[in-house]
């Protein structure tokens, strides 16, 4: 018990990591907020664009879409880090997280906005063309708020998912939690770092999670 | 093969609920019910909605448990019986809103528990799925899946399933009440010959008329106690209480003849 | 052009790489194949756990999905692999990453199964009790295939997820895929290993996400129900 606590939950080693720790959680909420409000807001220009245009034009945003969905978070921020100076374009650690999380958080937003847009009947796209509004007041104020209220739930959950991604900046040397915990952990060959991220981490997150269940129950996705 | 199993007779009751209360929370919904259902019997269960029928109804194979009192299957205490699964078999059930498998043909929703708990050979289960889905009309359609069948065709399929298992009692919440009015006559003959064939059946129901053509005892329930009881004529003909002459008044039969 | 194909797609680099990446696309498939089944049975274990919880036990079912969702895996990963030794226990990457990404996919599997589950009505346990069959025969064979197929989008959502997820393994040194592509491009001084995974990734989970699309449609649509109605419709009128 005793190795347990001086291993992971040290006091002298938590008070000295304590100050950069909270500089590093000062990075991830930063590069948090910055992935959601750039990801949601490309991802609902995507969406509403993609309904919008003629068939042709949806499939580079069709393309795009697929593409972020499937490649895995990780392998984008290491291409973008690894591979965009070879292309001449430098990037701080940071930057390749925010830009990969914000292009893989925009195709899932594009994805469940065009879906909700589809789901709403082509009766409410008639009723309202009929009272002489035109296509694009129809797609704002009829279309696209019944299309978010059945969206916001599968939304929030995708969004926190991607959120918990920041971690994955650690291996892009973004100085977020996880990378300082580590290379306090080496320095220090002790556990109690990490278990401080995970505690970190927790707190950040729990919040979110349980706001999603609200989110669910007050949205329910069917119905 | 006839369409029910007939019972070996005895001239004790089949179904004895004894003194059978319910609470739900701190609402008591029964108060100290007591009925018979004899071999052969047809009973109907009438009376308003919210007065317990249906609760009645599901303490009889224990889809429900009553707060007291005593539940006596062929004479045994069925709140005691360890095997509730070997009861159930006995005791077929029918709901207002079918319960079909959506996910299985009308065959396979009458085969699953004669494969499962029976454990019958996939090729027997199928066998006696389709005599009893024969028998409610339905013959031709056990490849179909409820969601297109017909309302009548789905409440027939859920009769053929509760048969299929040979019980001793059925039980009928409602057969009815979720049915296109069109559509009731189709399962009301089934019911019918049932009856014709000895089946003992216990049924809450809003079909007046029929309960009157039908039943060898009606049972009028209200707010949870036994109001009145007795045979269709008798109760709809003239009946004793000022509450169940109020409730019959809405369906126009109370009185109309004796 | 020349410049963009040397560095990204240089096909000298691919002729000595092909071979150790597609041993490392062996290996992130059998890391997918180990905790695909490991989550999911975990997780439908925890969803039925769940449904048959009441007050306390279904509070703390929760707290358990909820901590393990809010916990991102690779600090998981990582606290597991470098932490245990330092308690004296020596941890292989292969059992690390096993309990670590089963602990976080069980609970999203959990909550995936838990909702599918409880959208079936009562009335289809109450049928299955009511013709004798048992809880676990009524839970199998009635609910949850019912169930399951509610949420099979969300199934398949998920199961594109771990397979992504397996990527973490490159940071605790396990050779799948991203590792084997990294360890390539450090000893080539060249991206293309990289691009290459990339791609693979792409070509493995682009028909899954496809899918995903798909099946999202069809349960946003009403479409299928409405030509269930119609044709119920027709069989009214041809049969009663």
């Amino acid at each position: 018990m005793g190795r347990f606590v001086d291993q992971f939950i040290n006091p002298v080693i938590w008070a000295r990591y304590w100050d950069e720790m909270l500089g590093a959680i000062g990075l991830t909420v930063q590069l948090t907020l910055l992935v959601l409000l750039t990801g949601l807001l490309l991802g609902l220009v995507l969406g509403l664009i993609r309904v919008a245009v003629p068939p042709l034009f949806r499939i580079p945003i069709v393309i795009f879409a697929d593409v972020f969905r499937a490649i895995p978070p990780l392998v984008i921020l290491v291409v973008n880090y690894f591979a965009l100076p070879f292309a001449g374009i430098r990037l701080s650690g940071f930057d390749c997280a925010w830009l990969g999380l914000c292009l893989v958080l925009a195709a899932f937003t594009e994805e469940i906005i065009y879906g909700g847009l589809r789901a709403v009947g082509k009766g409410q796209w008639e009723a309202a063309r009929s009272t002489g509004l035109g296509s694009v007041t129809t797609l704002m104020l009829i279309v696209f708020p019944q299309a978010l209220r059945m969206t916001v739930a599968p939304l929030t959950n995708r969004t926190i998912a991607i959120a918990k991604n920041t971690a994955l900046g650690s291996v892009i040397a973004v100085p977020e939690i996880l990378n300082i915990a580590m290379s306090a952990l080496s320095n220090s060959a002790n556990s109690t770092p990490l278990t401080m991220a995970a505690l970190f981490y927790i707190v950040l997150f729990a919040p979110l999670i349980v706001f999603s269940r609200w989110i669910e129950h007050r949205f329910p996705q069917r119905g | 093969m006839p369409i029910v199993y007939k019972p070996e007779y005895t001239m004790a009751a089949l179904l004895k609920l004894d003194n059978v209360s319910k609470t739900f929370g701190d609402r008591e919904v029964l108060h100290g019910v007591s009925l018979e259902v004899a071999p052969k019997e047809v009973v109907f269960l009438v009376g308003p909605s919210g007065s317990g029928k249906s609760t009645l109804l599901r303490f009889c194979n224990l889809l429900e448990h009553p707060s007291s009192g005593a539940v006596l299957f062929e004479g045994a205490d069925i709140l005691k019986q360890k095997n509730v699964n070997a009861l159930r078999q006995s005791v077929g059930m029918v709901f207002q809103s079918f319960n079909l498998y959506p996910h299985m043909t009308a065959l396979w929703n009458v085969a699953i528990a004669l494969r499962l708990v029976q454990r019958k050979s996939a090729r027997e289960a199928r066998e006696i799925a389709h005599h009893f889905l024969a028998e409610v009309g339905l013959a031709h359609r056990g490849s179909a899946y409820p969601a297109e069948l017909s309302g009548g065709q789905q409440q027939r399929v859920a009769i053929a399933r509760a048969l299929a298992l040979k019980p001793k009692l059925m039980l009928f919440d409602e057969p009815t009440s979720a049915l296109d009015p069109e559509l009731v006559g189709s399962v009301l003959d089934v019911i019918r010959k049932m009856r014709h064939e000895g089946m003992t059946m216990l049924i809450v129901s809003h079909e007046m008329q029929f309960a009157r053509e039908a039943a060898d005892k009606v049972v009028f329930l209200d707010q949870g106690r036994v109001v009145e009881a007795g045979a269709p004529a008798a109760l709809f003909g003239n009946p004793q209480q000022q509450r169940t002459i109020e409730f019959l008044s809405r369906f126009s039969l109370a009185g109309s003849h004796g | 052009m020349d410049a963009v194909l040397t560095n990204f797609a240089n096909g000298d680099i691919l002729a000595i790489t092909w071979r150790p990446l597609l041993a490392g696309l062996a290996q992130t498939m059998l890391l997918s194949l180990l905790v695909i089944p490991l989550g999911a049975i975990a997780g439908l274990l925890i969803a039925a756990l769940f449904v048959v919880s009441a007050g306390l036990a279904r509070v703390l079912l929760m707290v358990w999905i909820d901590f393990f969702r809010a916990f991102p895996p690779l600090v998981l990963l990582i606290y597991l692999y470098f932490g245990a030794p330092l308690l004296g226990y020596e941890i292989s990457a292969y059992a690390a990453i096993a309990v670590s990404f089963t602990l976080n996919t069980s609970s999203y599997f959990a909550e995936i199964f838990r909702a599918g589950i409880e959208g079936v009505p009562r009335g289809q346990w109450h049928a299955a009790r009511a013709t004798g069959m048992s809880w676990l025969q009524s839970f199998f064979v009635i609910v949850l295939p019912q169930g399951t197929r509610a949420v099979l989008p969300d199934l398949l959502s998920n199961i594109i997820t771990i397979t992504q997820l397996t990527a973490l393994a490159s940071v605790v040194s396990v050779p799948e895929l991203l590792h084997t592509a990294q360890l390539a491009q450090a000893t080539s001084y060249n991206v293309t290993p990289i691009i290459a995974a990339a791609v693979i990734y792409l070509a493995l989970l682009w028909p899954l996400v496809r899918l995903m699309s798909h099946l999202d449609a069809r349960r946003y649509s009403t479409k299928l129900s409405a030509a269930a109605t119609q044709r119920r419709r027709r069989q009214e009128t041809a049969d009663e």
